[in-house]
């Protein structure tokens, strides 16, 4: 904790981090392209999450709807990193003390997590079941997880803003 | 015209459904979060369509089949838009309705529904329109470079909103 404590300080006092929480302008432009790139991320993993559920998209086989979506989900995902790590950079060590973003920070490992684990386990025979609307059981907790992290991503994001000093 | 929003934007905020909304303080967030993941709906079902429409993915859904798999959510996604919109701007009237930024959201989301519910009845109409001359096509990336250029502007006022002066 010393440690990133000390990070944090660092990275305040970084031109960029300075540059940032002086300016009247960049954090909020940063911060709407920060908003656009997570809508994109959220919204296209719901598309293949709600094809897991069986929900949206059933006449689609799972992979070719995958292949489809994920690369606009990967392309979105790092630019809202970057612009979060950029935002992070002005007031580091006020988000780093503030719960909302702690939470949002786990719910994002979660998320992660409950990825690798369909991917490297449930997607691994997706050939058996690629084209039924109804897919095994590990799929749909997947689907179901996924869509519930990343919505508590947005809503405890959302109140970063409003917690943070 | 100005005064006369002002006044409203008063009257509204000593309602007492607009004072509600201001002291109980998660309705704002939640509301908020809400109106994002509807954004979020919307903005991935024009993505998707929209990248089809410019030959850059999905050779493998026409274009109207991806028209009639994504456009209904956006519609649906609006009615949520819309009721959650009208909370926010219950809540903080002038914060809303005197902001310039907000008024251009306004007018760009006209845009926007009149781009989008324009392309859907042309597709409806003739579901191979769009590939049946090298002009269409360029008019198909026009339309698709067109919608996707209003829908980022609108999510980019929808954050400005906070931080723009207003009346």
């Amino acid at each position: 904790m010393p440690m990133l404590v000390s990070f944090c300080e660092w990275l305040e006092n970084t031109p960029v981090g300075m540059f940032i929480s002086g300016s009247t302008w960049a954090f909020p432009t940063i911060e709407s392209i920060h908003v656009f790139f997570l809508v994109v991320v959220v919204g296209t993993i719901a598309i293949v999450d709600l094809r897991l559920l069986g929900v949206a998209s059933r006449n689609r086989s799972v992979s070719q709807l995958s292949n489809d979506v994920l690369p606009i989900t990967w392309g979105a995902f790092l630019g809202a990193l970057t612009t979060g790590a950029l935002l992070f950079s002005s007031k580091a060590t006020h988000y780093l003390g503030n719960w909302p973003f702690r939470i949002k920070m786990l719910l994002l490992l979660l998320a992660g997590l409950n990825m690798l684990i369909f991917h490297f386990l449930t997607y691994r025979d997706v050939h058996k079941w690629d084209d039924r609307s109804i897919t095994p059981g590990a799929a749909r907790i997947a689907g179901a997880l996924s869509l519930l992290f990343w919505i508590a991503v947005v809503g405890f994001g959302r109140w970063i803003g409003f917690t943070v000093r | 015209m100005l005064a006369e929003v002002a006044k409203f934007c008063d009257w509204l905020s000593l309602t007492p459904i607009s004072m509600l909304f201001q002291t109980v303080e998660w309705i704002i967030p939640a509301v908020q979060s809400v109106h994002i993941l509807a954004i979020a709906i919307v903005m991935s079902s024009v993505i998707m369509v929209d990248l089809r429409l410019m030959g850059l993915m999905g050779h493998s859904q026409s274009i109207s089949g991806m028209t009639r798999r994504f456009i209904p959510w956006v519609w649906w996604s609006l009615v949520v838009l819309l009721l959650t919109g009208l909370i926010l701007i219950t809540a903080e009237p002038r914060r809303d309705l005197l902001n310039p930024v907000f008024q251009a959201k306004m007018v760009l989301l006209v845009v926007a529904i009149v781009v989008t519910a324009v392309f859907q009845e042309i597709v409806r109409r003739n579901m191979e329109f769009w590939d049946l001359s090298p002009s269409r096509r360029a008019g198909a990336l026009a339309t698709a470079v067109l919608s996707l250029l209003v829908w980022t502007a609108i999510v980019g006022c929808g954050r400005w909103i906070a931080y723009v002066e207003h009346g």
